[in-house]
């Protein structure tokens, strides 16, 4: 079996790392996640969509 | 055969009933309201497209089995390619999913457009999960061992056994997979049959 060439820029040969804050436990894997989706929520809101306000306004 | 004849046939009241309620027009439409011009569509569309790609490389991981693509090159990439989309599908869709909360997209008779959409996302977890315990790895192994305490605390560990491999394997490969993409269609259908729901400003304007 060769291993992957990718698999040497991340090294996941170790336990995983958690936030541990009272009650909440999280992995940092999740927790990035879970930070990038309402990042680009949020982006998603305000970024202007190309050519919107450029195309025929056809309205319902 | 008498016209009266051809319309009581059932192929010609189903065509006509389809042809109703779903017109090619409204099916492929060639305009969009100019609110639907937003990135929260982007991702409902990446979702859809994330959802071919996990199905194409599901579907040639089943080629020969449970375990080939452990100890085949090819195999690593196809379920990296398998697991990615995975992600990317899970990651658009809750974007999509906060997007049409925060619109009450259930609005204007759209519930049932909404409730797909959600039972849609429940049942690609429960795809998720058996995924996860049919990797034929310790990975799985650890994850069913735990998933088992959970199950059994329900009650129904004796019809759904995380433990057994080729149950699991078949709920991830065909049952949950046939039940989410049904749904994702019928949501999609749902979506052209009723609009995509207008801007609060232009509801109450109307």
């Amino acid at each position: 079996m060769q291993p992957s060439h990718l698999a040497g820029i991340v090294n996941l040969d170790h336990p995983g790392h958690y936030i541990h804050f009272h009650w909440l436990l999280i992995s940092y894997g999740n927790a990035i996640v879970i930070a990038l989706m309402m990042a680009t929520f949020v982006a998603a809101l305000f970024l202007p969509f190309p050519g919107a306000r450029r195309k025929g306004h056809h309205h319902e | 055969m008498s016209n009266a004849t051809i319309n009581r046939q059932w192929t010609t009241r189903l065509r006509k009933r389809v042809e109703g309620v779903l017109p090619p027009e409204k099916l492929l439409p060639d305009t969009q309201p100019s609110y639907v011009a937003s990135w929260i569509y982007v991702f409902g569309v990446a979702t859809l497209a994330a959802l071919g790609l996990v199905t194409l490389s599901g579907l040639v991981l089943a080629l020969k089995g449970p375990t080939w693509w452990h100890v085949s090159n090819v195999g690593h990439f196809v379920n990296s390619v398998h697991l990615w989309s995975v992600e990317v599908f899970f990651f658009s869709m809750v974007i999509h999913l906060w997007g049409k909360f925060f619109m009450a997209a259930w609005r204007g008779n759209r519930s049932l457009t909404w409730i797909t959409g959600g039972v849609t996302f429940m049942a690609s977890i429960g795809t998720a999960f058996t995924g996860y315990v049919s990797q034929t790895n310790f990975d799985s192994q650890w994850i069913a061992t735990q998933a088992k305490d959970g199950i059994n605390s329900t009650g129904a560990g004796a019809y759904f056994n995380v433990l057994d491999l080729g149950q699991m394997l078949m709920w991830h490969i065909t049952l949950l997979p046939l039940a989410a993409i049904a749904l994702t269609g019928l949501h999609v259908i749902l979506v052209r049959k009723r609009g995509v729901v207008p801007p609060f400003a232009d509801e109450v304007s109307a």
